[in-house]
């Protein structure tokens, strides 16, 4: 079954909870073939019941200790610019659209997720566009992420200091 | 008044010496070869959260030569320690005995807290980091970007400024960082012996810098 994941992290963001679970969002989804919903809300004020979304199968909870389960399961992550969900989703190879909250200005962690976006690794939208970039996103754009290579610090942390 | 102008140039001789020294032991730095005498000693300040999964990466990568191992974390921080220890046991298993420490110390800055309260916890987590660094002595302190670095290094620098023990500085901006360098990085970026930087529109804003494409 085409599984979405949703993650909003430690933090909140209801905006992002409550534009995916709309009938419009809900149903962009399903024209794509997505029936799985699977919604990490945080610390949220919104925890969807699971039958307020009928034309997807909904699952939601709060915090797990590891979402690497959920991210391996997924067809497609939808989350917050957060770096460290961006980069475990991109690590897994998982295509990943981006949704920035407009409301936390100056968020340094927008520097990279704006970055991966200039250099094609997920695409990028904000709530209000969300449900029209579910329609019309090309996930084919998408280039691979490719892991960074702590070898090369070791090798010339190694050179530098005469380590043998 | 003569007593007055003898303190005062006591403290400005001593100031300047300590200057002169400070610049010494910054410039002087790229020469240390710790790694020709043997094993090198780390300290690795760990942070939390996403520090610590990124520093954690870059000692994965890290030969049996840099050894022992000894981990700095925030009091607060309880996910850190069992990252670490992860790692090490993985370590062991791979056939390189892991000899390792894990130290705590308050933690200087919180996210979010404001500039005037960070210096006042600043200084006293230093009061905390002078010891511990005087107590192990390391060859060089590694970091990456939480509050806790700055206190380590002062300490690890004051080695220096004494003439105890020269103490590397390397510090590796989080991969988070594209455009603006973290508060710890601009502090540290002077003080620092290697200074890495993962994206290569930081290495165009700061020279000294080294970028060897994204490292985590």
């Amino acid at each position: 079954m085409k599984t979405v994941f949703v993650t909003v992290g430690t933090t909140s963001f209801d905006e992002l909870i409550e534009t995916i679970t709309s009938y419009e969002a809900a149903r962009a989804l399903k024209a794509r073939g997505y029936e799985r919903l699977v919604l990490q809300v945080g610390r949220g004020l919104l925890l969807p019941a699971a039958d307020s979304c009928p034309q997807v199968g909904l699952e939601v909870f709060r915090f797990k200790d590891s979402i690497a389960d959920e991210i391996k399961q997924a067809d497609l992550i939808i989350s917050h610019a957060g770096a460290g969900s961006c980069l475990e989703a991109l690590g897994a190879g998982k295509p990943l659209l981006v949704v920035v909250n407009d409301k936390l200005m100056n968020n340094h962690q927008l520097e990279l997720a704006r970055q991966l976006h200039m250099d094609s690794h997920l695409l990028y939208c904000t709530c209000s566009t969300l449900t029209e970039t579910l329609r019309t996103m090309d996930l084919s754009v998408l280039q691979p992420f490719l892991p960074g290579q702590p070898k090369n610090f070791a090798d010339f942390l190694d050179r530098v200091l005469g380590v043998q | 008044m003569a007593v007055l102008l003898v303190a005062a140039y006591v403290f400005i001789t001593i100031s300047l010496l300590f200057v002169i020294r400070l610049y010494t032991v910054v410039k002087t730095g790229q020469k240390h070869r710790p790694g020709d005498r043997g094993p090198v000693a780390v300290l690795v300040v760990a942070g939390s959260g996403g520090h610590t999964t990124e520093i954690l990466r870059l000692m994965e990568c890290l030969s049996s030569a840099y050894t022992p191992r000894h981990y700095v974390i925030a009091d607060t921080d309880r996910m850190s320690e069992e990252k670490i220890c992860t790692f090490e046991n993985s370590k062991q298993h791979s056939g390189s005995r892991s000899q390792f420490t894990i130290c705590r110390i308050p933690r200087s800055r919180e996210v979010h807290q404001s500039w005037s309260s960070s210096a006042v916890s600043t200084l006293n987590a230093l009061r905390y980091s002078l010891p511990l660094v005087f107590r192990v002595r390391p060859d060089m302190v590694l970091c990456n970007g939480p509050g806790t670095c700055v206190p380590l290094c002062v300490a690890a620098l004051l080695l220096g400024i004494l003439g105890m023990k020269k103490v590397l500085i390397v510090y590796v901006e989080s991969i988070c960082r594209v455009q603006t360098l973290s508060l710890t990085g601009k502090i540290l970026y002077p003080l620092s012996d290697y200074f890495f930087v993962q994206w290569s529109s930081l290495r165009d804003k700061y020279p000294k810098s080294i970028f060897l494409g994204r490292i985590v």
